[in-house]
């Protein structure tokens, strides 16, 4: 029964109660002020007829939130809810321009979208009509033909890197020039591509392959260091258990070490797949531009979906508009790709991740 | 089955790091020595290295001799695969594979070599074994399960269970219990008593009441300062070493005198 003040550091079995509890904001406080951001922005975006100047408003009036926490239960909650709100901030800011893409390429492309569009190409077709069915078989095959190059390369050296080199002078190189290539521009990758086949056929050439292994460039750095990350995550004990049954080293990378790993190995592909896909630098040089259906990589140019949504948006010809509603249709095609390909390799991980896992 | 080992003055280095030095040990057929000492004084690395497992680190060699039934392991055209499937091991942590089902576990070694087995051969692999392990009654009806959904002890078992179902001549356990609740414990040491009628067994234990039950001969190691290479004190009958050590270092080691 001894001191009064609200500072006690060694309480009295009485005070003990008060000594732990805390002021807080009454429950429903902070949703009140965030309802009346949202009306206050709304009220400032009707009557400016600015959706910036709305938001900036809205997002002011949140800071109410921590300066009344302040005066009501002291400094340190106070500086919880501000880092809160400034956290919740960036994010929102951050998914601006998700949102904003999602929408004016679902807004505009929604419109051509349709079994048409899907199954015909630009052959001899003026003004309305056409599709992208040229440009979705072009961009399938460049990007399986560019996973088939890059997966076993980049699979092999992540393979070495984690179980052979133990550090030796080559594996830093290695590392170091695959972290140089993760930083080469696109286009420095199509030159390549150009350079390497006008080496075999001349100036000029224009070939599917071409730009498969332009993309090839672009991915294998992505699939080296995505696989090393997980192969260094499968534990040495599970390596060492397989050694200690009397099993060789090879059979315990293929048999323990890669199964263990395969689904963190396919998430990494997916994503540099993803990553490739919408390349337009690279192809616009090698592969080229064509309005026909070409299912040869290794004859003649061949189209692709964002390459044929940037010459549509280009050269729209006479009237335009029918041209730019296929580049968005094209980009709209190219984006339900990418997702379609993340949702199979959310499966696969799901279904190869270790049993147990579940 | 079951084979005797003899070490003479094995020094075990790592990089240029000399950790264990000048060990010389017989060891039984069909016995358990356990291997008992301070944390640090190279029991596990003087166990690792009795199946070429020491030398899957890097810069980890060892000099000297170890011979099982008089062939030299580190003679220079053994193969250290050759010599693991001989040797089998057991781990502190319980490790099996994630990525396989109990039955596919047990079989691990058999399956990881891709040997061919009938059907019924395979089954009465896993069932003998998982029987050995003592671990038969409680998995019997799921051995299609993953191995990891296992309980710790459980998974030590299966992991016993894996190391002799390739019928290895000798069972080397490096801690096997350090992570268990004593009655997964005491289940574990029921075993090794059973196995030691077919296998010889080498186990590393902090426990000394551990090593009081299970061992017919028991180790002691200890090094004389940081730094400083580990070193085999004593060895002898269990009951000598902990009733009446000849090493003063032993028996303040054993009484819990340890400086």
């Amino acid at each position: 029964m001894s001191t009064q003040t609200k500072k006690t550091s060694i309480a009295a079995p009485g005070d003990i109660g008060r000594a732990l509890r805390a002021r807080q904001l009454p429950l429903l406080g902070p949703r009140i002020v965030l309802t009346l951001a949202v009306f206050a922005g709304f009220g400032v975006w009707l009557a400016t007829d600015s959706v910036f100047r709305g938001a900036i408003t809205a997002w002011l009036v949140c800071f109410a939130i921590p300066a009344w926490s302040v005066f009501i239960e002291g400094s340190r909650k106070a500086t919880d809810r501000l880092v809160t709100l400034l956290v919740a901030s960036t994010f929102a800011l951050a998914m601006v321009p998700l949102v904003s893409i999602l929408y004016t390429v679902l807004n505009r492309g929604l419109s051509v979208l349709g079994i048409d569009f899907l199954t015909f190409s630009m052959r001899n077709v003026v003004g309305e009509g056409g599709g992208v069915y040229h440009a979705m078989v072009g961009t399938l095959l460049i990007t399986t033909a560019a996973t088939i190059i890059s997966v076993p390369i980049g699979l092999f050296a992540a393979i070495y890197l984690v179980e052979y080199a133990e550090d030796s002078r080559l594996s830093r190189w290695v590392r170091f020039l695959v972290d140089v290539m993760t930083g080469i521009p696109s286009i420095v990758a199509g030159l390549f591509a150009y350079a390497l086949f006008v080496l075999f056929f001349g100036e000029g050439v224009r070939l599917g392959v071409g730009g498969s292994v332009a993309l090839s460039v672009l991915m294998i750095p992505i699939v080296v260091r995505s696989s090393e990350e997980m192969l260094k995550l499968v534990p040495n004990e599970l390596r060492e258990a397989a050694y200690a049954l009397g099993v060789p080293k090879w059979r315990t990378i293929t048999k323990v070490v890669l199964p263990t790993a395969l689904a963190g190995i396919v998430t990494g592909v997916t994503l540099s797949i993803a990553r490739v896909i919408g390349e337009t630098a690279p192809l616009l040089i090698i592969a080229g531009a064509t309005d026909s259906v070409n299912f040869n990589l290794f004859g003649g140019r061949m189209a692709t979906l964002p390459v044929f949504a940037y010459a549509s948006q280009r050269n729209p010809g006479v009237p335009p508009e029918f041209s730019i509603d296929r580049a968005w249709g094209s980009a709209l095609v190219l984006l339900l790709l990418v997702m379609l390909l993340n949702f199979v390799a959310r499966l696969v991980a799901y279904f190869f991740s270790p049993k147990g896992d579940r | 089955m079951a084979k005797s080992i003899d070490v003479s003055d094995l020094d075990i280095y790592y990089g240029d790091f000399l950790a264990v030095q000048g060990v010389t040990i017989p060891i039984a057929a069909r016995s358990v020595t356990a291997f008992i000492g301070p944390s640090g004084c190279g029991k596990s690395t003087f166990l690792r290295s009795l199946n070429r497992m020491h030398e899957v680190i890097r810069g980890a060699r060892v000099e000297g001799k170890v011979l099982i039934d008089g062939e030299d392991l580190y003679g220079a055209d053994m193969d250290p695969v050759n010599v693991r499937r001989m040797v089998g091991m057991v781990f502190q942590r319980p490790n099996p594979f994630p990525t396989m089902s109990i039955y596919d576990n047990v079989l691990a070694g058999q399956k990881l070599n891709s040997k061919r087995m009938k059907k019924a051969e395979s089954d009465d692999i896993v069932e003998r074994s998982l029987r050995s392990a003592g671990l038969w009654g409680e998995v019997k009806d799921r051995l299609d399960r993953p191995g990891s959904g296992l309980s710790g002890g459980q998974q030590q078992r299966l992991c016993i269970a894996r190391a002799i179902s390739v019928e290895p001549e000798v069972l080397l356990m490096d801690e096997p219990c350090s992570a268990l609740d004593p009655i997964s414990t005491s289940v574990i040491e029921d075993l090794i008593h059973e196995l030691k009628a077919q296998y010889t067994i080498v186990i590393v234990t902090h426990n000394m009441q551990q090593a009081a039950r299970v061992s017919d001969e028991t180790a002691f190691f200890n090094l004389s300062g940081v730094g400083k290479p580990g070193q085999l004190i004593e060895v002898g009958r269990t009951q000598a070493i902990f009733s009446n050590p000849t090493e003063p270092a032993t028996e303040a080691y054993i009484q819990g005198r340890f400086g």
